[in-house]
């Protein structure tokens, strides 16, 4: 048996190596985030800080707007996800569990929805935005990303492979189909509400792209957005802050993610099939 | 009033599924097609008026230094970043796949480390990248000088920047890569490898070019795709540490479009830039449907 444990040492050596290389920003980000700042500007190594130093911290809660990046994302990820899932399980649910004649037209709408990314279209929302006036508000942030392809591509596959009779039955019960997409057809296809809900949020509270382009107003900014504000602001010369900062800012996913690996993983992979 | 079951069943179609087809016609459809048609005019964000100016803003980007080293530099960066990203994202999925046979519980601590970049906020991240990389404060130079090696200029050198941005890209989706081949590796029903053996492959070397790799050829193909189609868009780590520069070197298209678009306010300008990365992206996401539809035959 010595061969498989000589092999077994040396990959699994080289397998830490590489999770060392992972880690090795957040472990900076965060000895950064608890350095006292003589340390920081020192020039000779030092990977750890010498002790904690909480101040960091209570400086990028308490003095800056991290607090209100934090909400502003909250609100815009919620509403974006909330939007999405009020269009999508609908749409999903009639493309899959009802006859019409337009329904493969839009389902094929949907395939090539899938295929334009959403850097394509900023340049017209953009235009369309300005022209209406509502640039500068939440709703700029919101509004181009309800229609989502991928959502109603995912809900769609989970409610094929349920039966029709479940459906036929509800309807000799005499519910609405409103009432049957939102009191059976949802509560059922919880898991993909999950597994969309994770990718939604994931995507749209570390998106940069759209929040530079839509927002001027700092008080609007999302928190990546706002963390380049805040580096800005402080031209390199408060890292200790805005390493506490970053780390609060990416805290919320990297939590999230400890807590729900397996569904963390089943979202975002579900999330290669789109373009 | 009462309606005929036809059309009530016409409204509901309507009610159920006009609220998303709408919202994809008004934000998907229509600006897609309005970007096409901005790329041949002059329009300026703000103007009153434009005139079209057919292919000027095409043979600008394609002619003009500034617009062909947008276009090279996202090529090289997606073509460093496909090997070394897929290539890694195998030997560390087969690593850990094997690990899980004899210590589960720190493959897969091992499997949530590698996984974290995609589970924190690149924008984030990048500002820590950047402290990591700072020309003296930064642990990377440190350790360098600390053996008697030249510091470097990560993200200021014009010949280093872009391969330092190529790193990072490979840094925040190898782990990604390796859920794609994990799942792949477990997928090969193991009396393959028991076949092999018994036709003389027993060593691992051997194991893995007659089962392993050939078995996973369709994951490869689409983990390949899918890496390329992430790494063109590329933008966030370039926003946050370089802004395209310095001097242009790191500059690559969705960064170029955004600047002349939002920056410069040269709307027809960006909308050709547009228009050339999707038209890239287009071929990869048709590769992909391709590469798609070859996996699902395989099994």
């Amino acid at each position: 048996m010595k061969p498989t444990f000589i092999s077994r040492i040396i990959s699994s050596s080289f397998l830490v190596a590489g999770a060392a290389v992972i880690l090795l920003p957040f472990v900076w980000m965060l000895s950064l985030a608890f350095k006292p700042r003589d340390e920081i500007f020192s020039t000779s190594i030092q990977l750890l800080p010498s002790r904690l130093e909480w101040s960091n911290f209570i400086f990028a809660l308490t003095e800056t707007n991290i607090p209100l990046f934090l909400w502003n994302g909250t609100v815009v990820v919620l509403g974006i996800l909330v939007f999405q899932v009020m269009f999508a399980v609908p749409c999903a649910y009639a493309l899959t569990q009802r006859r019409f004649l337009a329904r493969k037209l839009i389902f094929g709408l949907v395939m090539i929805a899938l295929m334009v990314p959403f850097h394509v279209t900023a340049i017209p929302i953009f235009l369309g935005f300005a022209q209406v006036g509502i640039l500068n508000t939440y709703w700029a942030l919101i509004l181009p990303f309800i229609p989502t392809a991928f959502g109603i591509f995912l809900f769609r596959q989970f409610f094929a492979q349920l039966p029709s009779d479940l459906f036929d039955a509800a309807r000799v019960d005499g519910l609405s189909e409103t009432a049957i997409v939102w009191r059976i057809a949802f509560p059922l296809a919880l898991p993909a509400a999950t597994a969309f809900a994770i990718f939604s949020v994931t995507t749209h509270w570390n998106d940069l792209f759209w929040p530079m382009i839509a927002t001027t107003d700092p008080n609007l900014a999302t928190p990546p957005r706002g963390i380049l504000y805040f580096r800005d602001e402080e031209s390199g010369d408060n890292v200790g802050p805005l390493m506490a900062a970053a780390f609060i800012v990416t805290a919320p996913l990297v939590i999230l993610f400890l807590m729900a690996q397996r569904k963390f993983i089943q979202g975002l992979a579900s999330g290669g099939i789109k373009g | 009033m009462k309606l005929s079951l036809e059309k009530r069943q016409t409204l509901t179609n309507l009610w159920l599924v006009g609220p998303a087809t709408l919202a994809m016609v008004l934000f998907i459809f229509l600006p897609v097609a309005i970007v096409a048609v901005l790329s041949f005019t002059d329009y300026q964000f703000g103007a009153k008026t434009f005139n079209w100016s057919w292919l000027d803003n095409y043979i600008k980007l394609f002619s003009s230094s500034i617009g062909r080293r947008a276009i090279t530099n996202t090529l090289i960066y997606v073509a460093v970043v496909i090997p070394f990203s897929v290539g890694f994202g195998l030997l560390v999925a087969m690593g850990l796949f094997r690990m899980g046979s004899w210590a589960p519980r720190f493959s897969n601590v091992l499997k949530t480390v590698y996984f974290l970049p995609i589970a924190s906020t690149l924008v984030a991240m990048s500002v820590a990248w950047q402290m990591l990389l700072h020309p003296s404060l930064g642990l990377i130079n440190q350790v360098l000088v600390a053996f008697g090696a030249e510091p470097h200029n990560w993200l200021s050198d014009r010949g280093l920047v872009l391969y330092t941005l190529s790193m990072i890209g490979v840094w925040s989706s190898v782990g990604y890569n390796m859920i794609l081949f994990l799942a792949g590796l477990a997928a090969i029903p193991s009396e393959l490898y028991d076949a092999a053996e018994v036709d003389g492959a027993g060593s691992s070397w051997s194991r893995f070019w007659t089962v392993t790799w050939p078995m996973l050829g369709p994951t490869t193909l689409f983990v390949m795709v899918i890496t390329a189609t992430n790494a063109f868009r590329v933008f966030e780590t370039v926003a946050t540490m370089t802004r395209g520069g310095p001097a242009f070197a790191s500059d690559t298209l969705v960064y170029a479009l955004y600047r002349e678009g939002f920056v410069y306010f040269k709307a027809g300008y960006a909308s050709a830039i547009t228009m050339v990365f999707f038209a890239f992206l287009l071929m990869l996401t048709l590769l992909q449907f391709w590469v798609i539809e070859k996996r699902v035959h395989y099994k």
